[in-house]
This record gives structure tokens, C-alpha cells and sequence, in this order.
């Protein structure tokens, strides 16, 4: 497929950029109002490229198999980052990581799915399909970060919760449900992040927070497009179409209210800079904690309650 | 102006149903679990179990109030709501209108207040006729607002749950349901209000996954299907044939997920025993 004219001066100014960048290093030529221009010149244009992309593009950014995963962000956003295993019932789920945290002087209870980085990776986290001691796994720590006033960071990124026997045996549904009881009415900030796939309930059941952040590529959504296209059109084939049809990007679901801010994603999506990325991240994460942490419990707790009881569409 | 306003009642308080999306219609019906032929006029006086197997059929919202409540008690939320088909999907409006209609409800759960020997409750019912008893906008509102009525009013909550899980048809807003009528139930909990989930068959999806697994006690009706994952989807994924019993309310039972099974004919007296308890 030839490229479009406006990616091909996308890919010019990277080099001019790239090229400044050698020039002022090896040279010590000041360079810096050329470059500031070449890059607020790129950046426009990449933005504008971006918000070009169709619901199934995004999708596909989405599943690249190189996108990051949440360690990834993880490593970069906290200054330490300490794993806690277990759900002290049955056993430690490594679909989701979860553990201590630290910016700066702040700490934090961290909740993440996490998805395999390659084949070997993807069978041991189980391709980030959790099991209900994921949940109940989070569930313990985050009752945790609610006793030591912690705040909670969780990332979303999940096809859905594992559909398997032992995972029905041991209560799929009642740890997805008694996840987002708990999340509704912990008495310390959530802030939740979907960085990629976030599916059904196994997605929502950490997604139970005061402020919903979603990467510019990320879905959510109730099922998958393939789901959504075979039960309701009885056509596994019209997945596409489906996509756009369910308005899962992180546009429609700022209009729906469902999240409250788009982090922005460098072009072609997170894995082609996940530095940049993390560190917008790592902001949002910084001014949302501030912000929440000036609420009473009471209001925090109200405000979370309000915000989900609002959800849905519908006249009277 | 008073004729107008027992019109209105009358259609809000449950009659004795007429055959409305239960049993079909005719004489005679033949039980789907053991083939038997069964006079239907006996199955109703039967609770609609089967005589000879036990087997319960599944009863339309409007049936199952009339089981449950005392006569004429029931009196229906005023809530009047209408989704507004937020994915725009084809064919939706018409479907809701058709069934609306066909069912004489307004969306896949019925809800208000009612008593169990002379107990006042909040209830719900939810209609497995009515697309499959799907949860979008309007049944998650409908659930949220009686949990918080149940609240108000310090009375106990019951909900007859049946579902196929979230809607599709309205995406990501039904997914949120999920989370909206988990939160009330959290807000119950602090309130010290009690809460009787009643699971029917079928039960999956979002609504196991949500309100339906969260009640101070969980009873299911003998032989319910009840699970997360679609049996389908689960064999798809592992590739294996699934164990006999499998998501039934037995294999809840065993595996610690349901307080109690109980018989149709018992319901009333079970419910009313366990208000009883917590008076």
C-alpha cells in the first residue's frame, strides 16, 4: 500500500528531527529553535494522523503483539516497585501482577493485568486472562491499600477473565462481582488505566475507580468485536464493521462519560515510544492522586458512587 | 379521574397471568427434560414443575410473582424508562417495542414492592423472554433504583434473577450496569440491609458477575444453569468436553458458590423464613 502523502512528511520530520538532534550532539551547533519548530510541526501532524484512526485500526494497535504491557509502564513510572503474590486462598494468579509502588514520596497499591510479552511469557500469565484468584488477589490488597491510606492504580488491559472449568468451579462470577462491591466503597483513591484491551467483566471488575484514564488506542468494551458480530449478527465475518459499531475507542467513551481522560499515544501507537508514554502517565497519575487526595473519604466515596450510578441511557 | 387512576393500578398490580411467554399454549405439553405428557392446567397447579421428574419450566416475571407474593400486594416502581438504543443498532427499537407489547413489561426486569406473608420487600423479577433477560440501561437502573428504594423503605431485598448477561446491544453502557448495581449493593451492605439473590435458570454472564452473586444468601432453583463463561465458549477455549453437571445449581452448591437449593413450591416459605430470621 503506498503511503499517504501526510505519513510520508510524517517520516521526513522524524529524520529532521533525528538528524537536528545528531547535528547539535556531535557538532555543538545550536540547533534548538530548528528543532522546536520541526517538532511542534510533527507533533500537529502526528495528532492529526491519530485522531484519523478507525475504530478497527485502533483495535489492531491494541493487539499488536509488541504494545506494551503494563510492567512495561510500570517499570517506568515507579521509582520502586515491590510484587506481593497470593490470594491467601487457593494460589497467586500471574495474570495479574500486583504489589507496592512509590513516586517520589508517594506510595501506592498497584492492581495490573498483565499480558505475556512473548509465547513463553503469554503461557505462563495465561494471556492475561485472570482467574478468579486474580481478583481475589486484588481484592486482598487493595482492602490492604484502604487500611494503610494508600491510594490504588490499576491497569486494564484483559480479553476477558479466563473461561475455564476450575475457573467456574472456584467462582468466576463472585470474584468479578464481589471486585467492583469492594472498589465501589474502599475508602481511598482509585485511579484506573486501561492501556489495551480492556473486555467485559474481567476487565471492569479493577475498573471500579474515582478517575478512568484510557490510552489513546486502548478499547473497552462489553465483549469483543468477534463476540459482538457472531451472537448479534449470527456473522463472525463483519468483526469490522462491529468495531465501529460499538463505539469501544477512548473518543466515544469520553462522550459517554464511561472515562474521564485520553493520555495521548506517539503515532503508529505506545510501542514506538513507551518512555514518552509512561511519563504522561506517570503525570496523570500524579495530578489525579493530588486532586483526589483533597477529598474527604466521604466525598471521594460519594463522588465514585455518583459517578457509576450515573451511568446509563435512557429517557424517562 | 378515579376510573383513570384504578386503570392505571390495575395494570400495575399482577393478575393472575394469563399465558404470557411461560408454558405454551394448548392442552397438553410435553416436559423437555423427560418427555412426559403433562396436562398443563396440572403443571400450573404444580408451580409449572413436571409431576413425574421434578423438572421446573421456566416462568415469565408475571408468574413468578404471583408465586411468590401474597395476592394483590405487588405494586410495580412508576419508572417509565426508555433506552435511548445508544450503539444505534438496527432493528433494536423495534424488537424492545415488539416484546414491550407481546409481554405487557416494559424491559427484562419487573420491579417493586410487595408482600411475602405479609412481610413488606422490595422485589425484582427479571423476564428471561425479554431478550433473554439481557441487562442494558434500563434493567440496570430499574435494579439500582430498588436496591436503593430497599434502603429507603429498611426492607428486605429479593431478586429473581435470569439473564443471558449484559446487553450487547447497548455495549460498553451495559457493561457498566455491571459496576453500577454492584456499588448499590455495597451502599445496602453499609445500610444493614438484607439482600436474597434467587438465581434461575439461566443465569451467566454480567449478572452472575454482578448483583446476582453478591446476596447475604444465595438460593438457586434445582437444576439452574448458572455460571460465568456460556458453556460454548468454554469449550471452545479448552477444546475439551465439559463435565456432566457442569454450572448446574447443584455443582454451585457443592462448590460453595449457593447457600441453599430450594424447590418451587417452597420459595415463599424459604423467603419468608429467612425475613424471619433477620427481623
Amino acid at each position: 500500500m503506498p503511503k499517504s502523502k501526510e505519513l510520508t512528511e510524517i517520516e521526513e520530520l522524524e529524520n529532521m528531527v533525528k538528524e537536528l538532534k545528531n547535528i547539535s550532539q556531535d557538532k555543538m551547533i545550536d540547533v534548538s529553535s530548528e528543532l522546536k519548530e520541526a517538532t511542534a510541526k510533527l507533533q500537529k501532524l502526528a495528532r492529526k494522523e491519530n485522531s484519523k484512526l478507525t475504530a478497527w485500526q485502533r483495535l489492531e494497535i491494541a493487539r499488536n503483539p509488541k504494545r506494551p504491557t503494563a510492567l512495561d509502564y510500570m517499570d517506568i513510572i515507579f521509582d520502586e516497585f515491590m510484587e506481593l503474590h497470593g490470594d491467601r486462598v487457593y494460589r497467586d494468579d500471574e495474570a495479574m501482577v500486583c504489589g507496592l509502588g512509590r513516586i517520589g514520596k508517594q506510595n501506592f497499591t498497584v492492581i495490573a493485568e498483565q499480558k505475556g510479552r512473548n509465547t513463553k511469557e503469554n503461557i505462563k500469565r495465561n494471556f492475561g486472562m485472570p482467574n478468579p484468584e486474580s481478583y481475589r488477589k486484588a481484592i486482598r490488597l487493595m482492602k490492604q491499600a484502604e487500611k494503610f491510606g494508600r491510594p490504588i492504580v490499576t491497569f486494564i488491559d484483559t480479553k476477558g477473565a479466563y473461561p475455564g472449568i476450575g475457573a467456574e468451579e472456584r467462582g468466576q462470577g463472585e470474584a468479578i462481582a464481589k471486585s467492583m462491591m469492594e472498589m465501589a466503597n474502599l475508602k481511598t483513591p482509585i485511579i484506573c488505566i486501561v492501556i489495551g484491551e480492556g473486555s467485559s467483566g474481567g476487565a471492569l471488575a479493577i475498573g471500579v475507580g474515582d478517575e478512568i484514564l484510557m490510552l489513546e488506542n486502548a478499547v473497552y468494551s462489553v465483549l469483543s468485536p468477534e463476540g459482538f458480530s457472531s451472537i448479534l449478527w449470527k456473522d463472525g465475518t463483519r468483526v469490522k464493521e462491529a468495531a465501529e459499531k460499538m463505539k469501544m475507542t477512548a473518543g466515544d467513551l469520553k462522550k459517554f462519560k464511561v472515562i474521564d481522560k485520553i493520555i495521548e499515544e506517539p503515532i503508529g501507537g505506545a510501542q514506538n515510544d513507551v518512555e514518552i508514554v509512561a511519563e504522561s502517565l506517570k503525570k496523570a497519575i500524579v495530578s489525579s492522586t493530588k486532586r483526589l487526595k483533597k477529598l474527604s473519604v466521604e466525598d471521594l466515596v460519594d463522588e465514585r458512587y455518583h459517578k457509576f450510578r450515573a451511568m446509563g441511557e435512557y429517557i424517562k | 379521574m378515579v376510573i383513570d387512576k384504578i386503570k392505571k393500578r390495575g395494570n400495575k398490580n399482577i393478575r393472575q397471568p394469563e399465558n404470557k411467554g411461560d408454558i405454551p399454549v394448548g392442552k397438553w405439553l410435553k416436559c423437555e427434560k423427560c418427555g412426559e405428557i403433562l396436562y398443563r392446567e396440572d403443571v400450573r397447579e404444580n408451580y409449572s414443575v413436571c409431576m413425574n421428574c421434578g423438572h421446573h419450566f421456566r416462568l415469565s416475571s408475571r408468574r413468578r410473582i404471583w408465586q411468590t407474593l401474597d395476592e394483590n400486594s405487588f405494586q410495580a416502581f412508576d419508572l417509565n424508562l426508555k433506552t435511548v438504543n445508544p450503539l444505534e443498532m438496527e432493528d433494536y427499537a423495534e424488537k424492545l417495542k415488539h416484546l414491550q407489547t407481546v409481554l405487557e413489561i416494559d424491559d427484562a426486569v419487573v420491579c417493586g414492592t410487595g408482600k411475602i406473608n405479609q412481610e413488606e420487600v422490595v422485589i425484582c423479577v427479571m423476564d428471561g423472554n425479554f431478550l433473554m433477560g439481557s441487562m442494558g440501561s434500563v434493567v440496570g437502573e430499574k435494579i439500582t433504583y430498588s436496591i436503593e428504594k430497599a434502603i429507603e423503605l429498611k426492607v428486605p431485598l429479593i431478586i429473581f434473577s435470569v439473564s443471558g448477561g449484559a446487553r450487547m446491544q447497548e455495549g460498553i453502557i451495559s457493561l457498566m450496569q455491571m459496576a453500577k448495581t454492584s456499588a448499590a449493593i455495597a451502599k445496602l451492605n453499609e445500610a444493614g440491609g438484607l439482600f436474597i439473590s434467587v438465581l434461575t435458570d439461566p443465569t451467566y454472564g454480567g449478572v452472575t458477575a454482578s448483583f446476582a452473586s453478591l446476596g447475604d444468601i444465595i438460593l438457586a432453583e434445582p437444576n439452574a444453569m448458572i455460571g460465568f463463561a456460556g458453556k460454548r465458549v468454554i469449550k471452545q477455549t479448552i477444546g475439551e468436553d465439559l463435565p456432566e453437571g457442569f454450572q448446574t445449581a447443584e455443582f454451585l452448591l457443592e462448590h460453595g458458590f449457593v447457600d441453599k437449593i430450594v424447590e418451587r413450591k417452597d420459595m415463599k416459605e424459604t423467603l419468608y423464613r429467612i425475613i424471619k430470621f433477620h427481623k
